[in-house]
């Protein structure tokens, strides 16, 4: 694969005195309470992954309290109302405090490193991502300690959830935070797909990147499209909890099954999501430890996009009990045991890789081989309750914890210690130790088997999942007694991990201490905080491997940018497919922004969760004024110059357009608005499959000049966008154009509004579904009106022209992707009940 | 230790077989909730099924491991190269996924076969205990009756699933695989007990509160036995209640034939001829019975039904005389 031919290097020459101590300067942590203001990579990733480890050890806890009540039957240690709360906070910490954060969290800490970047794109996206998740999450949790916590299980079936059987701010809790963590998610996602795309060494084409950039590639592009469709769930829940709009009550034309729709939608995915970059992880691990390129790299790669393709196909595998007609069913089963294979082929190219080298025992391969073993056998389950008869007697019992617990701890957990053990020199001065490792390991994996592999029998002996107690004779005691004996087995594990990593682990990315492996990736490079001194230029996949001499002249600055020309945190742009240079990307420091920002966005959820609407108001407020300093900063003056990075390359300091990563970013944001949307109209088209007769007639239809005129103005707010962007390209000020655009689209919008006023969105699910869509074009048509107002004040405030117009051009490609995406909503509420009708 | 210890009904002949043996395993074979002791042919055939993926599951996974274990300490050259990872991850996959597709596809069809059934009753699911209600060929309401099903051993038996609460999921794993009761549908589950014998059944989709402790029993009977149950079922309440049950029990229970015509617990006309309390948790005597009521929120938390402390001790001993008195 490696094309080795001496390039000659971009800065042979030595190099001034004192640009290391400039670059040691500029991505200086700050220091004393400021520091809280850190935006690096290095920081935030380690906060978050330290974070999320705190979640992992929290929901553990939980899990303990669990195994202790089941330990004997009939035991009464713990009551229900405790139980039920235990085993949904464990579910939903587990789930969405702990495993998606960690895997987001190490493609934050690695991913500029092992890509040959100086940071990620968005730093303080990063820093409102973490801080965000942390504040929010941690208030979650602590509802547990005031009897606020949920109890609705982690998928949160309604009608269970709905306010009339669970009254009180619980499943509020569960609603408002959990749909808040995932903004943060995507936030994140977002950073990861830019970072990847656009910020690679030159040279490193797609097919050179390392398998990790790849999974983490995938990954948020999966987390882009599933991801809203929780959020759509919750916020419909929501508004029946809050608002009665009877979504899941079926006597008024909703549908309960329409939340599990929505929800394995995207929590069928999410386990893709959490396993994925956990394969990516043990893809970089194998290698290194068997001294071998990855065996049929293009195979895994294809094996990674073909599983997230898969994984949403299958979300009905969840619910093969509910009475859904049998050929249906039948196509989820063929998907479901397809997705098989993709996990088949990267589980024979590992094995495939050890087989041509010589490997290494140390622990993070002992963890490999325990992931190996754990997740093959959780695989294999996996393929026995997709088969639908099969599933029908193991669904929604011990079988399927078995399962699941498998699953997730062979695919996600035993990778990440791996990860965490192997990692460790990259980002502490002292390595994990290997003596107490292998113990971690031994005590991880005898207590998991023993915990989980009992459950299998458990449930097809006829325990149900969720339950307090049960019965003595049974057959369950013994299997039982088993399994909470391996649950403190699992923790005597952690237990000690954690006392390792508070002894060995000191954080440093200038002492750290290195490449201990051997490995072959860009991440093992010496450098600090800046990454890299310079930014090389990658032939290969495994450019430690294959370019002799490439850490010294990394080192020494001889490759690419050695030094900050600019005078402020830089890091170099280049296209997403090649990886050639495009841009000199200035990138910003750390201020209070981001962290306010995120302070209060947490502030406003948890406040509106206990029904202080007023509180939560001014705190949305404050966020809101945060997240406007923040974009005033954004957008930064071109430079009349290009930049000279070395070899001759001259690089523009400043892009607009698809050059830009802001534009990307929208692109990116706009992707997930659809896939929201799509997830809407899917509703609306369900609840009519399910209850057409709460369809009204064409007669009781608004009248067809409202959605005509409505859709008329929405297009001349467009064509007036348009215009503006004429004005500015001519040198004119688009301000008047943007006005007009802003009050014909208002105007659009109130048209709409009006002409669904004599619907009770409290009557039936028909009218819910109806005001669902007024409130999500009325949300797409306000952000879309402060975008347009912002790129005005900065024309006033002399930011904007025809160069400097990256706020403008954000502001233009959403807005007519809204006028776009209300025209489908006119059609749909409209035209749809028109065709329909009888 | 509950003080009101929860047990388990002793009719059952597998299970007394299987209560003196240890080894869990064994249990779980014989066990009268139990996927892996069949008792009609619908659950046979998911046990055979069963059977088949656990051990083409222990195959595979004993030759992957084996692989690794190769790969790691022996390196053979074969395994390394680009056709063991084609064969293994792909080829061989796709050849068995696919015959197991076919062969549970086919299964399934035969499982959600729909002759005609010799016996109809609608289950509706209630926070959390079971209404039964047994319909006569033209779908009305024959009798009314809780917690328990009883069935013509040999012949075929539909259960209309439904709910007016939360999800529920009706499991006997004897006798079914699981259904859910979801509110605004009526799922169908047709199965036919093979012997006679009682088995044990528990909601399966979780519903809140004391969602752990919503079983009930199903109870094959020989066909004429069955007939004389079904007679008694139809019959009224013998005697008049006791006014402690009109003052405290009517708003919520019926007992046909009487003015007591309550509708959110469950129907007591019989209650007395039924094999166990509060939906399978108890055993029904007149001692259970006085415990559940002044303590039903000690025995079942969260249960709908008030614990009745204040009611004198004679009340309850006549209450409970009396309902120990209805077979």
């Amino acid at each position: 694969m490696s094309d080795e031919r001496a390039l000659p290097l971009p800065n042979p020459g030595p190099r001034p005195a004192g640009e290391v101590e400039e670059l040691r300067r500029i991505w200086a942590a700050p220091k004393g309470l400021r520091f809280l203001t850190v935006i690096n990579n290095n920081y935030i990733g380690v906060l978050y992954v330290g974070a999320a480890f705190l979640f992992f050890v929290l929901a553990g806890i939980l899990a303990l309290m669990m195994r202790t009540q089941l330990a004997v039957a009939e035991n009464d240690l713990v009551g229900p109302t405790l139980y039920n709360r235990l085993f949904t906070m464990h579910g939903t910490v587990m789930m969405f405090l702990f495993a998606v954060p960690v895997v987001e969290a190490m493609g934050v800490l690695l991913l500029p490193n092992m890509l040959g970047a100086r940071d990620l794109p968005f730093p303080r996206l990063s820093a409102y991502a973490f801080w965000a998740y942390f504040i929010g999450g941690t208030v979650f949790f602590a509802s547990l300690f005031v009897g606020w916590a949920p109890a609705g299980g982690w998928f949160m079936n309604p009608p269970l959830t709905t306010e009339y059987f669970s009254p009180g701010f619980n499943e509020d809790f569960w609603l408002l935070g959990i749909g808040f963590i995932e903004i943060s998610a995507i936030a994140g996602a977002i950073e990861i797909i830019v970072g990847v795309l656009r910020t690679r060494a030159p040279g490193m084409t797609l097919a050179r990147m390392p398998l990790f950039a790849w999974a983490m590639l995938v990954f948020a592009v999966m987390i882009i499209l599933a991801f809203p469709a929780v959020i759509l769930a919750t916020a419909l829940l929501e508004l029946e909890r809050a608002f009665h709009w009877p979504f899941f009550t079926a006597e008024a034309g909703g549908d309960p099954l329409l939340w599990q729709h929505l929800f394995w939608f995207f929590g069928h995915p999410e386990v893709y999501v959490i396993f994925l970059p956990a394969a990516g992880m043990v893809s970089m691990i194998v290698p290194t430890m068997a001294g071998q390129p990855l065996a049929a790299q293009r195979l895994v790669i294809l094996a990674l996009v073909a599983t997230a393709f898969l994984s949403f196909g299958l979300w009905v595998h969840h619910m093969f009990a509910t009475g859904i007609p049998g050929i249906s069913l039948a196509f989820f089963e063929a998907a479901s045991m397809a997705v098989a294979i993709p996990s088949g082929i990267q589980v024979f190219a590992w094995i495939a890789t050890f087989a041509r080298g010589r490997v290494r025992l140390a622990v993070p391969t002992l963890f490999v081989l325990g992931f190996l073993f754990i997740f093959v056998l959780g695989g294999l389950t996996g393929v026995m309750v997709a088969a639908i008869p099969f599933d029908w007697q193991a669904h929604d019992t011990y079988f399927v914890v078995a399962h699941l617990h498998y699953v997730l701890i062979g695919g996600m957990v035993f990778p990440l210690f791996a990860a965490f053990y192997y990692w460790m020199p990259y980002t502490s001065r002292f390595p994990l130790s290997e003596r107490v490792g292998r113990w971690v390991f031994g005590l991880l994996f005898a207590g998991a088997n023993l915990t989980f592999f009992p459950m299998h029998v458990l449930g097809l002996a006829g325990m149900p999942r969720r339950v307090y107690t049960y019965q003595s004779g049974l057959g369950w005691d013994a299997i039982n007694l088993a399994s909470t004996a391996g649950a403190f087995v699992i923790a005597a594990g952690v237990l000690l991990f954690l006392v390792d990593v508070a002894r060995r682990f000191r954080m440093s990315a200038e002492d750290n201490a290195g490449d201990v492996w051997g490995a072959g990736t860009l991440e093992w490079l010496p450098g600090g905080n800046y990454s890299n001194r310079s930014i090389p230029v990658v032939t290969g996949r495994y450019p430690l491997w294959e370019q002799p001499g490439l850490a010294k002249d990394v080192e020494e600055g001889r490759y690419y940018l050695p030094n900050a020309p600019t005078g402020t945190r830089e890091t170099i742009l280049t296209s997403p497919l090649e990886a050639t240079p495009q841009v000199l990307m200035r990138m910003p420091v750390p201020g209070w922004a981001p962290q306010v920002a995120a302070f209060f966005t947490a502030a406003f959820f948890m406040l509106l969760t206990v029904k202080l609407v007023w509180l939560a108001a001014a705190c949305g407020l404050v966020a809101v004024g945060a997240l406007l300093h923040w974009g005033w900063s954004l957008d930064p003056p071109p430079l009349p110059d290009a930049v000279d990075i070395g070899g001759g390359i001259r690089l523009p300091a400043y892009a607009s357009g698809p050059t830009s990563q802001a534009w990307w970013a929208m692109a990116i944001l706009m992707l997930t608005a659809a896939s929201l949307y799509a997830c809407a109209i899917f509703s609306y088209l369900y609840l009519w499959l399910v209850a057409p007769g709460t369809w009204p007639d064409a007669s009781a239809l608004p009248r067809s000049s409202y959605p005509v005129v409505s859709a008329v103005l929405l297009v001349a707010s467009s064509a007036a966008f348009g215009s503006a962007n004429g004005s500015l390209a001519r040198g004119a000020t688009p301000a008047p154009a943007i006005a007009a655009a802003i009050v014909l689209a208002l105007a659009g919008f109130g048209t709409e509004f009006a002409s669904h006023l004599a619907v009770d969105p409290r009557a039936s699910a028909y009218g819910a579904v109806v005001h669902l869509f007024v409130l999500l074009g009325g949300f797409f048509v306000a952000v879309a009106v402060v975008l347009a107002a912002f790129a005005m004040a900065r024309r006033l405030a002399g930011k904007l022209d025809r160069v400097r117009r990256v706020t403008f051009d954000n502001a233009r490609i959403f807005w007519h992707y809204v006028v776009a995406q209300s025209l489908v909503g006119l059609l749909l509420l409209h035209g749809f009940p028109r065709l329909a009708a009888p | 230790m509950r003080p009101a210890c929860m047990y388990l009904t002793g009719a059952a002949a597998p299970r007394s077989a299987a209560r003196d043996i240890d080894a869990p395993l064994v249990n779980a074979l014989h066990g009268i909730q139990s996927a892996l002791n069949p008792q009609s042919p619908q659950a046979s055939a998911i046990a055979e099924l069963a059977w088949l993926l656990i051990g083409g599951a222990a195959a595979i996974f004993a030759v992957v491991m084996v692989l690794a274990a190769l790969a790691v300490w022996r390196h053979p050259r074969w395994l390394g190269s680009r056709n063991a990872i084609v064969i293994g991850g792909i080829a061989v996959p796709m050849l068995v996924l696919s015959g197991l597709l076919v062969h549970s596809v086919t299964r399934m069809g035969g499982l959600t076969d729909r002759g005609d059934a010799s016996l109809r009753v609608e289950v509706v699911g209630k926070q959390w205990w079971w209404r039964v209600r047994y319909l006569t060929a033209s779908g009305a309401t024959d009798f009314e009756t809780a917690n328990e099903l009883r069935v013509p051993a040999g012949s075929s038996v539909e259960v209309a699933l439904a709910s007016d609460d939360v999800l529920h999921s009706f499991w006997v794993p004897n006798l079914a695989g699981k259904l859910d009761l979801v509110p605004g549908r009526v799922n169908r589950l047709r199965f036919t007990a093979t012997n006679t014998g009682t088995w044990r059944g528990q909601c399966a989709e979780y519903c809140g509160g004391p969602h752990a402790l919503m079983a009930f029993h199903v109870i094959a009977l020989p066909v004429a036995d069955f007939e004389r149950w079904a007679e008694r079922q139809r019959a009224p309440a013998a005697t008049p209640p006791p006014p402690a049950f009109t003052a405290h029990c009517a708003v919520c229970h019926t007992l046909r034939g009487t003015p007591a015509g309550g509708d959110r617990g469950p129907d007591l006309t019989h209650v007395g001829g039924r094999i166990a309390l509060a939906a399978g948790i108890l055993p029904n005597n007149r001692q259970a019975i006085a415990t559940w009521i002044t303590s039903s929120q000690h025995v079942k938390p969260g249960n709908l039904m008030p614990s009745f402390r204040t009611l004198p001790a004679v009340a309850v001993a006549e209450l409970a005389a009396y309902l120990e008195g209805l077979e």
